[in-house]
């Protein structure tokens, strides 16, 4: 077995250039799964310690205002193991260094820590001292943003007042891991920040003392979460409470899972992609070893080998290739893996987030990896293993050629030997044609996947700002508010149009499915803010039929023309039945729309304004904003152009990153595949041109006939590629499709100019590597042998 | 380790003369591949010229040996090395499309008797008929020399009578310089000259005084 092992030994050394392109696709695939297993496995351990230490609640509820005693009847409710009760309201913040104003959430903490539920923890400065005005912690993202350290002063319009803030430290909360806008999908850290202040001073402030707005529950461990969160919402309701909710609804942990899902599907489809190819590349170069080594292995029979030492022979070959490709994926897993949660820990905050290279990713990586070559070659050893001695020692008979199907219509009069002996070859073994057809698409393929999120991103951008959210801001009042307040935006310095639009909390039941979802009334014929179909055509709102959006309505189960209940949280609290009248185009988060004079009636008031959505002059922005920052009825404001901004900066960013790591390994595996491609083409045909060299055709006329049939599968690969990659972005977009964003399968233009100028690159390339190969042919070796 | 220098060939001295029919005779490992080789311009030897008209093969590059073999070598190889994907004709063509003074590859075909295969495939062709084809296409661009490497190896020997017969002919009507090397002694009597080898060294040169009619030979 030692001879067979040293021939195993040189055999690879021999194939090292084919084999190392398969390792390196095959690094590729474990590379994607290490590191997708590992970025699962360091945020599910970093969410899930930061969670139990600092006590992240079960239930949450808002409401208008209800007395202290209530909190006391609430830990009574049947579960409940832990309340706290606390002041949580958002207010508009000017923020020094900055044109336009942000939006903070303030909320209150107990003079002393431990808070009992959600606690902080203390990044810089110290806790704000309960009998000190206007200190106040800061949100770690909202701090960085604005390059904030304790000591830094900042002011807030509360109560109609605007008041100095100082920031005396920097927190995190397991209530802001992503921290985000509430209704928003996007963080924007220099628009929006979490403050706290001790309640003794904010209480008062907003006309809270003895009283709060806001409840977080922690549940004992045998509590039955959907009858707490009832019992919470027959209590609230008298107080105005606005839908308690479990940890599902919770905005921070919503998106962490929404992550955590796309991960898991990326930690699957883009690695069975690669490794897919690994194995195809295999298998393409094995049975041509097999094919050329059937001679040595029927003296290896016919010497006594066993068929399995014959089959294990191969797949040796196989494993030194899963060796390389797994050590190097692994190890290409952990540093794309420890870059990708860097990015991580700008989007998810926690007190300590590590990347751990997850052992059990490994281990998978592993095996995947060594599947995929045992994959590849299994087919051709187990052929070698079938050869029966004697017949093998024959060659195989000369492969049979006849004029092929469009030589009958007087093709081969335009083409010339060379040309011919390509179709033929092409026609007389269609299958491996296909097989080198399917190989080269597919690293095209492969590049489109790496590539569409482009497409993608550019066209939720495209959509988002420029399709349905015209307006240039929205402005959000602290309390609803008559048309007057709308009319006055209208007055207010380079405010060109202004549209009202009221929003209200809901809760939305379709059969046995319900969301916590408000209801956003517009304007028939809005023009700002627009409510589009599938085609892109604005929907005229009218009626009291209710409008959502693609993902609220895969959420709810519902299609046009399905009943459906709202459940006002607000005022009156009226229960509407109504019909869904159309389903919205929308990628991003989920929204419901009701033309809003029927919105109005259906909640018996008269033309009250939530906000309104303002179309402004660019050039007079700047005084519009410095308005705005000291208005005392206003909530918030949100900024077109800075939101553009922000989705540039993280979403897009985050998207991005990951994309260039595809692209990194599509590269590789279109030149692994392509490269191996040739090989095996210049391999099978090493004789022949052998032949034609001797026959006094130069280098380059020997390459012509090699390279041109490299050439013509290569341009019938590429649209197939290109068709296939189309495809698999498309089953890619609706695998991640989840709560948050919806992955339209846009593939730019741009992406497939580049996959198919790789692939051609990569053709050319290896066309060049493999010439050179034809330029070294042993001219005398043919001469003695059969080919 | 030291690599042990092994000569194929040592102190050869041979002139092969416009027109004549020389075979090559010697054991395996007796250097006449090697010799074939060197006049082919596939190979170069370490010491000594090869002279082919006023050139020295010797001192030629790739591209002109390339070119040598192109306008003036004729090959015909053991395994016929006939490409699989074209037709008798079409194999023929292969050599005529690249050379400047060829004659119709239907011509070539007729003078090695297979004027009416030529759009047959070489897995329809049988085994002395793909030789065959091989020898048209070898002689299709009118070579001044004609270089066979144990053409009749593969054969029968009714089979490699009628391919011997065939080189035969070419020789006489083309009069090109044919140089055919085997290990095979009763192919000896068709040549003119018949150039024994032996460990590497010329054993003996023998002019056949009459030469056998191919048809006459057996082995």
């Amino acid at each position: 077995m030692r001879a067979l092992r040293r021939k195993l030994l040189r055999d690879v050394l021999r194939m090292w250039p084919q084999l190392l392109a398969a390792a390196a696709v095959m690094s590729c695939g474990v590379a994607t799964l290490v590191m997708s297993i590992s970025a699962i496995r360091s945020l599910e351990t970093a969410r899930d310690a930061y969670y139990e230490r600092y006590r992240f609640p079960d239930v949450f509820a808002h409401l208008k205002r209800a007395p202290d005693s209530l909190g006391a009847r609430i830990a009574e409710i049947d579960g409940v193991a832990r309340v706290r009760t606390r002041v949580a309201v958002d207010v508009n913040l000017d923020v020094p260094g900055m044109s336009e104003p942000a939006t903070g959430r303030l909320v209150s903490i107990p003079d002393n820590a431990p808070f009992g539920l959600s606690e902080l923890h203390l990044r810089h400065g110290r806790m704000p001292s309960p009998d000190a005005p206007g200190e106040a912690l800061a949100s770690e993202p909202f701090a960085e943003a604005h390059g904030m350290r304790p000591g830094a002063t900042l002011r807030a319009v509360i109560n109609g007042r605007l008041d100095e803030l100082t920031v005396v430290g920097v927190a995190l909360s397991p209530e802001h891991v992503y921290q985000v806008r509430p209704g928003e999908v996007l963080p924007d850290d220099r628009r929006y920040g979490v403050l706290w202040m001790p309640e003794r001073q904010l209480a008062p402030a907003f006309d809270m003392d003895g009283a709060f707005n806001d409840v977080i529950l922690a549940l004992s461990p045998t509590a039955n979460e959907p009858a707490v969160i009832a019992a919470l919402d027959r209590m609230t309701e008298e107080y105005g409470g606005a839908g308690a909710y479990g940890r599902r609804d919770q905005e921070s942990d919503r998106f962490l899972r929404n992550e955590l899902d796309e991960l898991r599907t990326m930690s699957v489809l883009p690695p069975s992609i690669f490794l897919s190819a690994t194995a195809f590349i295999l298998a393409i170069v094995f049975s041509r070893v097999v094919r050329s080594q059937r001679e040595q292995v029927a003296t290896l029979r016919a010497f006594g080998y066993g068929r399995w030492t014959i089959a294990g022979h191969y797949l040796g070959m196989a494993f030194a290739v899963a060796v390389v490709g797994c050590v190097a994926g692994v190890a290409m897993g952990a540093a794309f893996g420890a870059s990708v949660t860097d990015m991580y820990a700008r989007f998810f905050r926690f007190p300590r987030f590590d990347f751990v290279l997850d052992g059990q990713g490994v281990l998978i990586g592993l095996m995947v990896g060594s599947g995929a070559a045992v994959a590849g070659v299994i087919g051709a050893a187990l052929r070698a293993a079938a050869l029966a001695p004697a017949e093998a020692m024959r060659p195989e008979s000369p492969p049979d050629y006849r004029a092929t199907m469009l030589e009958r219509i007087g093709v081969h009069r335009l083409l010339g030997p060379a040309g011919r002996m390509a179709l033929r070859r092409i026609e007389r073994q269609p299958v491996r044609s296909a097989l080198s057809c399917l190989g080269i698409g597919l690293a095209g393929a492969v590049l489109i996947v790496g590539g569409f999120a482009q497409g993608s991103v550019d066209e939720i951008m495209h959509f988002a700002f420029s399709v349905t959210q015209r307006q240039s801001a929205t402005v959000t009042f602290v309390e609803p508010a008559s048309p007057d307040a709308a009319h006055e935006l209208k007055r207010l310095p380079g405010v060109l149009r202004s549209e009202p639009f009221r929003a209200v909390p809901a809760r939305l039941r379709a059969g046995h499915r319900s969301r916590l979802q408000g209801v956003v009334g517009l304007p028939a014929g809005s023009a700002l803010a627009r409510v589009v179909d599938r085609d892109e055509r604005p929907i005229l709102l009218h009626g009291d039929g209710l409008v959502v959006t693609e993902i609220l309505a895969d959420l709810l189960d519902v299609r046009e023309g399905d009943p459906i209940v709202i459940e006002v949280l607000e005022g009156q609290r009226p229960v509407l039945e109504t019909t869904i009248a159309r389903v919205a185009k929308g990628y991003v988060g989920t929204e419901a729309y009701m033309e809003i004079d029927a919105l109005r009636r259906q909640l018996d008031e008269g033309a009250v304004v939530s906000g309104a959505h303002l179309d402004v002059d660019e050039a007079r922005e700047e005084e519009l904003y410095a308005w705005l920052k000291g208005a005392p009825r206003i909530a918030g404001v949100t900024i077109k152009a800075a939101a553009l901004e922000s989705f540039h900066d993280t979403i897009a960013e985050n998207i991005l990153r990951m994309r260039l790591f595809n692209m990194i390994f599509a590269t590789v595996i279109a030149f692994g595949v392509v490269y191996n491609t040739a090989r095996v083409a210049f391999a099978e045909r090493a004789h022949e041109l052998a032949t034609l060299r001797v026959l006094g055709f130069t280098r380059t006329e020997a390459s012509v006939v090699l390279l041109g049939e490299l050439a013509a599968l290569t341009v019938v690969a590429i649209p197939v590629g290109l068709l296939m990659g189309r495809g698999l972005a498309a089953f890619i977009a609706s695998a991640l499709g989840g709560e948050t964003i919806r992955m339209p399968a846009q593939v730019n233009a741009s992406t497939y100019v580049f996959a198919a100028t790789v692939v051609a690159f990569a053709t050319a390339v290896s066309g060049l590597v493999v010439r050179r190969r034809v330029d070294r042919l042993d001219l005398v070796e043919v001469l003695k042998t059969k080919g | 380790m030291g690599a042990v220098e092994v000569h194929a060939l040592r102190g050869v001295d041979l002139d092969l003369y416009a027109g004549e029919f020389v075979v090559l005779l010697g054991p395996s490992g007796s250097g006449k591949s090697t010799l074939l080789n060197i006049l082919g311009g596939l190979d170069a030897p370490t010491t000594g010229t090869v002279r082919y008209l006023d050139h020295d093969l010797t001192k030629l590059d790739d591209a002109a040996l390339t070119r040598y073999r192109r306008e003036h070598v004729g090959f015909v190889f053991q395994f016929y090395n006939l490409i699989p994907s074209l037709t008798a004709r079409e194999n023929v063509e292969l050599v005529s499309d690249i050379s400047s003074r060829s004659m119709p590859a239907a011509e070539a075909l007729a003078l090695v008797g297979l004027s009416e295969r030529g759009d047959h495939f070489p897995s329809q062709l049988s085994g002395g008929e793909q030789q065959r084809v091989a020898i048209a296409r070898a002689v299709v661009k009118r070579p001044d020399v004609l270089l066979c490497d144990e053409p009749t190896g593969a054969l029968d020997v009714k089979t490699g009578v009628s391919v011997l017969s065939a080189l035969t002919r070419i020789n006489t009507e083309t009069g090109a310089t044919t140089a055919v090397i085997t290990h095979n002694v009763a192919i000896a009597a068709i040549a003119d000259r018949v150039i024994s080898l032996s460990g590497g060294r010329i054993a003996s040169v023998v002019r056949n005084e009459s030469k056998a009619d191919p048809g006459s030979v057996a082995w």
